[in-house]
Parts: C-alpha cells; structure tokens; sequence
C-alpha cells in the first residue's frame, strides 16, 4: 500500500538575486515497509525533500507547486496545528547527529515519558514501561537500569539508539532518516541499518533514507531516487538504478564511489568544472604555468636533497618517518589534589616508519588516536614516550620543537576541514605567499606572486583564484588550495588527516586523483589518515590499524584488504557496506 | 561533586588572599597612616611610639598577617575621618544596597527574561522589533541621566514620589529594611528603577540571542519533529538550556550591581554602602577603602560560588566532571 506520494514538488527560496529553485518537480512514492534512499551531492535538495515531508521547511522556503499526499491527505494543505499533530503520530524524524540530537539537561525517561503522554493519554507509569520495553528493543543494554541516565553518558551509537526508541514511541508510519548514519563509524553504522531494516520489516514501517554514502543506500534500501541540482535523475529499485545505471550521471557517479574491493590507478573525473565567478576577467601572471610549478619544485626539491647529501656523514638510508614505542597522554581533566592523576592515554608503543614515496594509510574507528598520532608528528601534541625521528634526526615533542627546526618544512599537514583550515580574511595569494617568506624559498615578491599562479594552476585551478579569498571557494576548490600551500613548502611527508570526509564522492575523486598525481610527481611520502576504508584501499601501499591507540595490524595494502590477520581488521572490513553489485 | 565544590572552595580563599593583598597595600602604603590619624601637633617621640605600638615596624609579612587575621575575624579597624569602627559602619549601610540591588535585580529578570523570551520567539514581529530598539536607549543612556530624568519626571513634575533618601524604615534588629513600609517602597522605587534598567537591556539580549541560538539546534528541532506541543519545546526544553550561560552572567550582574550602585546611590542620596564609599574617597578615608574592597570581593567570590553550585543543579555534565 502506498504510504507517501509526493507529486511535481517545487519548493523555491526568493533571494535578493531573484527566486532560487531548491527542488524541482519532484516525484516520489514510499510503500509501507519500503526504505526508500534518497541519494545525492551536497546541493541537490535531499534535505529539502525531508524537511518538506516533515513540514518543517525552514522560511523563507515554500512550496510552489506539487502535493505531499500521506494516506489520502495531502499534508501540503494542512494547517499548523493539525500538522503538528501529525509530527510524531504519524511521521517520525531521525537527524544525522546523535551527539546533537538530543536534550544534554534532560534523562532519556524524561524526553521519552513526554513525547509518549504527548501522544497518548496514558499514565506516567505506563509511558515509563513503554519507554523502557521499547529501549530494550533497539538494543540498549539493561534498558531498566540507563533509563534515568542523561545523553552524554550514552556513546554515539547508543545515542542514534535512544533517537530512534524516541521516534518509534509514538509509532509513526513513515520514519525520514537524514543521515543517520554518517557521524557513527562502520561498525556502529552496520548495526543502525540492520536495526532500520527490521523496523521496515517487522512494524511495515515506511523510511525515507537520505544519504549521500552510495554504500548504505546498497545496503539497506529497497528502491532509490538520485537527485542533482533538485531534480530527479533517475529511479527504480536499488539493485538495477545502482548496479546498472543508465543516466550519465549516475554512471559516473558510481564510476567515482571507491571500492574496497578494488584499487584504481585513477578515478574517473566527473566533475563539471564549478564556474568562478568573474569568469570573463581571465587574465594571467606574465611566465606563470602549471609547467613553470613543476620545474620549480623538481629543482628545489633536487637542491635540497644536494644540501642534505652534502651535510649527510654516513650514507644510510634513513626514513622519511620512523615512529618507535610512541605515547602520547593527554593532561588528566581534573588534576588530583594530592596524587598525581594520569591523563588519557590515548596512543602507546607505535611502531612504524614510512619511506620516500610511500603511502601509508592509518585506519580506524573514532577515538583510536588516528588524529591525535597526526598531530603529534607534526608537533602540535606533546608525544610523552618513544620518539619521532625524519631523515634520522629525532623529532623533539612540538613545544620544544624551535620554530626554525627544518622538520617543520618537511613535514606538512592537510586538515579535515577545508572550511576552517584557511583563513578567510587572507586572500589566497596571501596563504600561499607565507610559506615561500616563511622559509626563505623565494625573496622577490614578484617571483612569488608567479610561483603561486603557477601552483595554483598545478592543482587545477585558475590562476586569478589568488586575488580572491578562500570564502568564495567550494570545499574541494579550498582543499585543492590547502593542497598548494603544503606543496609550496616542498614537503617530503604529507600528512593528509582525513582529507576527503567533508567533500561529495565526485569532489573526492578529484582530490585523490590529484594527491596521487602530485605524489607520482614529486616522489612524496603520504601518511594518509582516514575512517573509510575504501578511500585508503584507492591511496595506501601499506596499511596500519589502530584500535584504542594500539596498532593492531600493519602491513602490505594488498594483503591487508584481501586477506587481514587480526580479528579486529576482519571485523572492520566486513562491516564496511559492500558494494558488490557496483562490480 | 564534593571535589568540585571543595575545588570551588580553594579557588575562593585564593582569590579573597589576593584581594587583601592589594587592600593591605592601599592600606600600609597609600599615605603614612600615622600622619593621617595624627594631628598636626602630635610630637615626632609620640609618633614613633604610636608607629611602634601599631606594629607599623614589623616585618611586611607579619603586618600583612594581622591584617589579614583581622579582617577574617572581624576587626576591620577605625575610620580616620568618622573614628568609629569600620564594621559597624558598613554593617548599618549594607541593608540598603543590598536591598536597592536585589529589587533592581528583581526588576531586571521580571522584566528582562519575558521580554528576550518573547523577542526570540517573535524574532521579526514589529513589537520585538519595537522592544530592541527602545531597550537599545535603555543602555545607552548613562545611569544618572535615567535618574535625574526620573527625578524630574516623577519626583519635581507629576510629585508622586520622593526623590531622596530610604523613606520611613522598621529595624529587624540591626538590620534596617525599607521593604516593610508603604513609604519606604515608595522611596526604593525610583533607584531601583534606574539602577535596573540598564539590567533589563542586558539581561533581555542575553535571553534573545541565548534561546534563538538554542532554538536552532538539533534537540529543539528533534523535539519539534516528536510533535511536542510547542509551549513544552520553548518553555521547558529551549528555557532550560538557555538559562544555563545566563546563569552566570545573572550572578555577575548582581555583584554589579551591588558594587556600582555608587552612582546611583549618590543620585539619589540613597544612604548605602555606595555613598559611603563616595565619601570615604572624598575624605581619603583609606581603611574604608581597603575594607570597602575585600567587602565587595567576597560579595563577587560568594556570588560565583553560588552560580556553580547552581549548575551542578541544572547541568548534568558538570554534576559528573566533578
């Protein structure tokens, strides 16, 4: 039976630059017991789709045209009031993050026990047996004894639990799920899907998955809907629309989702070049060229090499990067009165070392110090035990590291996020510049402002892009320029920490085809920190696993995606959704 | 918890041993103590031996030691100018301000927190609208300029209230309230009024700018979602969590308010510890001063220790860090 229709949804913003079409003649349809996926870019109007299902379209947004017809009522036509009965009763809402998503002052009893009495007309006894039966049933542990606990002392996956007894105590029908699962790790992830599906299964619940992670939508949903730009591009059930795709576009966007099954040289480049605006004002730096770049960074690199030839006594092979018995321990929350408390460990005894040209990937879950090791190489966490050395010169902890310690050239950081990672009251010419003053590698200022066109072109991007500030970038046009200013300091060792996770599956194609160019290129070596598996399978020669800031496993790339030895590397890869039917 | 509140407790002496520091300094060294207390016909012999028995020539550390043994027990010494004893002076002007500061409080949170409540619910409708843009006179005005407006308006002009002093007040042992009398109600009126409007404006846009930051998280829109009434979602979930930084500035605001009703106090000649303080300025009256200063720390240290122990209250994560 059909649950939700949605026909011909428009739903537009006015601006001041004229009406902006958010979505567009939208057509959708959710069968009770269906896990419908809605999947896309970011911009492509899933979250509008949900929002204007739940009838929480932020202003000034509105609906221009279409119907949202539930059971026989078109919801578009109904008054606040009476949608707002509907909010709960009838549909239910999950949100993306957990740790966000519910009230840190009040006990899950609490949030439960109203949203149950808002509903139904029953005691408060009564609800709290609800509650409790209901808690049990997503798989809380000891439901009876954590039911008067408050958020934060539920993990993140917990938490997502308590979300979804939340939704479900008041039995929707239809259940819109806004990524639920991307802020938890895979093994988490695994056992919310699983739990989504049962939902879908054994209460005939309808969901309406939005996601932009193609893997769930294969894992769990019966039938899919691919928007771009707010339009619908294709539908159909899961297996045919994701396994073989007939737009163009789904081809190529299922061409750019990494497998873990299968390393590619290079992804195919799907992007439609984002305009910049201003796109008549082309000028260029007089010289400056993507070839310019490149000659400049071979000679430097090779003058530097010279250098270190000279001043090395003995000819051994050092590594770019050996790391032994390293701890790192964070200062206790609370120091103790009287005896002294030790603070979080959150690495010990890493063992490992990277040589020139080598791409070592470092997995694991959230909390397992992948972060905290990245930061403690390049000096801006204080390792307590072992030691860092490059190039066989020991690496002191970042505090007492000189500013002028050469290690801090070589070894270079990309962050996570694009978005904070480059200073928006600098213009991009500005961010690229300090690198060449800072480490002397340029003097003239004119020679400066030609090298930074040409880097900028060796990343792809135009060079007018350096009078312009990093505000008015995409997030992978500004990870592509935080890609050029770690370049410019002729780096020998990135190291990329999480350098893809914010960016869409096309966005990311592009930035790891361009790491492995520069890479290829330069003969750097990569420390490439991530939580996807699938991503560090497209990058890593060699693969470390880190559990609770242990290694558990490392080794050969290859080996360790086909055939792992440790039994927590088993686990993290079978939990990984797979995406066989993309093959 | 009790580490948290012991911790709370350490934190407090060390910032009271701090304050007297600088109170024993304004003290021992703003002026010679002697020459002040001494006329001008006082021989140099009697001096000396006044300086002596004072233990003025003691070691720094030892002076500083008595003075801070005094203060904790009490003793906080003679006026120069008065001669009486410092506590009994405060101690029959604290009523007052503490009374002028808790109902000008009163009237900044009764009037303040609808208010922000009310802008931040009805962001752009024209009474929120209308709100802000009164309220923003309301702080740039200078707190005298309120008060000789509300002297003129109420007190010269229409003559319904009395423009100076406590009015008639009842004695509940030493303390002297004017909170029991028609007259002096009257009289309490006016400053508290001038004193609480700068408050309300402050409290008000802390409010507003606290819950519509609130009123965009995903809780409240989670909560929303739930279909729970919205009188439920924005007077008990989004109230809550917004009250949780205001807490703090509330507490801060009330120690202001008691140790800069100065100007007020002056305005209206309103005898409390303020006009006090005016004067012992005017009379270089340095023990008043000094005492005057580790007064009003401790009221501040006592305020903050109160807003944290009010957070363990409300907030749960800190109830566990401790």
């Amino acid at each position: 039976m059909t649950l939700l229709a949605i026909k011909d949804l428009t739903v537009r913003y006015p601006t001041r630059f004229g009406e902006f079409t958010a979505i567009e003649a939208i057509d959708l349809t959710i069968k009770e017991g269906e896990i419908h996926g809605l999947v896309g870019e970011s911009g492509a109007g899933k979250s509008t789709i949900g929002a204007v299902v739940m009838g929480l379209l932020e202003s000034p947004g509105y609906i221009a045209n279409g119907s949202v017809t539930m059971l026989g009522t078109d919801l578009t036509k109904l008054n606040l009031d009476d949608y707002h009965q509907r909010r709960g009763s009838e549909l239910g809402m999950i949100f993306q993050d957990p740790q966000t998503s519910l009230n840190p002052l009040f006990t899950i009893a609490d949030q439960l026990v109203t949203t149950i009495q808002q509903h139904n007309d029953v005691s408060e006894s009564t609800a709290r047996q609800q509650a409790i039966t209901l808690l049990d049933e997503v798989g809380i542990n000891d439901a009876e004894g954590r039911i008067d606990d408050y958020p934060h002392q539920f993990s993140g996956g917990m938490r997502q639990r308590v979300v979804i007894a939340l939704v479900l105590c008041t039995n929707p029908k239809l259940i819109v799920a806004d990524e639920p699962t991307t802020a938890l790790d895979v093994s988490i992830q695994k056992r919310i899907l699983v739990l989504l599906k049962q939902l879908a299964k054994q209460r005939g619940v309808g969901i309406l998955l939005i996601t932009h992670d193609i893997g769930v939508i294969a894992e769990v949903c019966d039938r899919v809907t691919v928007l771009r730009q707010g339009k619908v591009v294709e539908n159909g059930p899961t297996n045919s629309v994701i396994g073989s795709p007939t737009h163009e576009y789904t081809i190529g966007l299922m061409a750019a989702v990494p497998l873990i099954g299968k390393r590619l040289d290079r992804f195919q480049n799907i992007i439609v070049e984002e305009a910049l605006p201003d796109e008549k004002n082309q000028w260029r730096v007089p010289g400056a060229s993507a070839e310019y770049a490149e000659r400049w960074l071979h000679d430097n690199y090779q003058r530097l090499q010279n250098q270190e030839q000279a001043l090395a006594s003995t000819e051994t092979d050092h590594a770019i990067l050996a790391v032994s018995d390293l701890e790192v321990r964070y200062p206790p929350e609370n120091p103790g009165w009287f005896r002294k408390k030790l603070g979080h460990q959150a690495l010990s005894d890493i063992d490992f070392h990277l040589h020139r040209g080598e791409v070592l990937g470092v997995v694991g879950e959230s909390g397992s110090g992948k972060s905290t090791l990245a930061k403690a190489i390049v000096g801006l966490v204080d390792y307590t035990q072992g030691s860092i050395s490059s190039n066989g010169i020991v690496l002191e902890p970042g505090s007492r590291r000189s500013r002028k310690n050469e290690a801090r050239r070589r070894l270079q950081m990309i962050f996570q996020d694009p978005y904070s990672s480059l200073n928006n009251r600098r213009t991009v010419e500005q961010i690229l510049s300090e690198p060449l003053k800072f480490y002397s590698l340029v003097d003239s200022r004119a020679d400066r402002r030609k090298l930074v066109a040409s880097v900028l072109e060796l990343v792809e991007m135009p060079q007018q892009t350096l009078r312009r500030y990093p505000h008015q970038f995409s997030g992978g046009q500004r990870q592509r320029i935080a890609i050029a200013r770690s370049l410019l300091c002729l780096p020998d060792l990135l190291i990329c920490d999480e350098p893809t996770s914010a960016l869409d599956v096309s966005i990311q194609a592009h930035v790891l085809n361009l790491l492995k160019d520069l890479q290829d290129e330069f003969n750097m070596a990569i420390l490439f920190i991530s939580h996807n598996l699938a991503v560090v399978r497209q990058m890593a020669d060699r693969v470390v696993v880190l559990k609770d800031g242990e290694v558990v496993e490392q080794g050969d790339s290859d080996v360790f995606f086909t055939a792992p030895t440790a039994e927590y590397s088993k686990l993290l890869l079978r939990e990984t959704p797979s995406l066989s039917i993309l093959d | 918890m009790i580490s948290y509140v012991a911790r709370r407790l350490l934190q407090s002496v060390f910032v009271m041993l701090a304050v007297s520091l600088i109170a024993f300094t304004l003290f021992r060294f703003v002026g010679d103590p002697i020459a002040q207390m001494v006329g001008q016909e006082t021989s140099l012999e009697d001096q000396a031996r006044l300086r002596s028995e004072m233990g003025l020539n003691d070691p720094l550390i030892t002076q500083y030691g008595r003075f801070v043994k005094n203060l904790a027990t009490g003793e906080f010494g003679y006026s120069y100018r008065t001669r009486q004893p410092i506590g009994e002076m405060i101690l029959s002007r604290l009523p007052a301000t503490l009374e002028l500061g808790f109902v000008s409080l009163l009237i900044s949170l009764l009037l303040g927190i609808p208010a922000g409540i009310y802008t931040a619910l009805n962001k752009d409708s024209f009474l929120s609208n209308s709100i802000l843009v009164v309220t923003l006179v309301g702080v740039s005005v200078p707190t005298f300029v309120i008060g000789i407006f509300l002297i003129y308006l109420f007190g010269v002009t229409l003559g319904w209230l009395p423009t100076f002093g406590r009015g008639e007040v009842v004695e509940i042992g030493w303390w002297k309230t004017n909170l029991l009398t028609i007259d002096g109600w009257r009289s309490l009126i006016l400053p508290a009024l001038t004193l609480g409007v700068y408050q309300v404006t402050l409290t008000m846009r802390l409010i507003r700018s606290e819950m519509l930051e609130v009123l965009r998280t995903d809780y409240i829109k989670f909560a929303v979602a739930r279909g729970i009434n919205y009188r439920t979602v924005h007077y008990r979930h989004a109230l809550k969590n917004t009250m949780v930084p205001v807490i703090t500035i509330i507490g801060l605001q009330f120690g202001g308010i008691i140790a800069f009703s100065i100007v007020t106090e002056s305005v209206f000649q309103w005898p409390g510890m303020g006009l006090l303080f005016l004067d012992s300025i005017r009379y270089v009256d340095i023990p008043v001063m000094s005492v005057y200063l580790v007064l009003i720390a401790l009221i501040f240290v006592v305020i903050n220790l109160l807003v944290d122990l009010l957070y363990v209250v409300i907030d749960p994560r800190v109830r566990l860090k401790g």
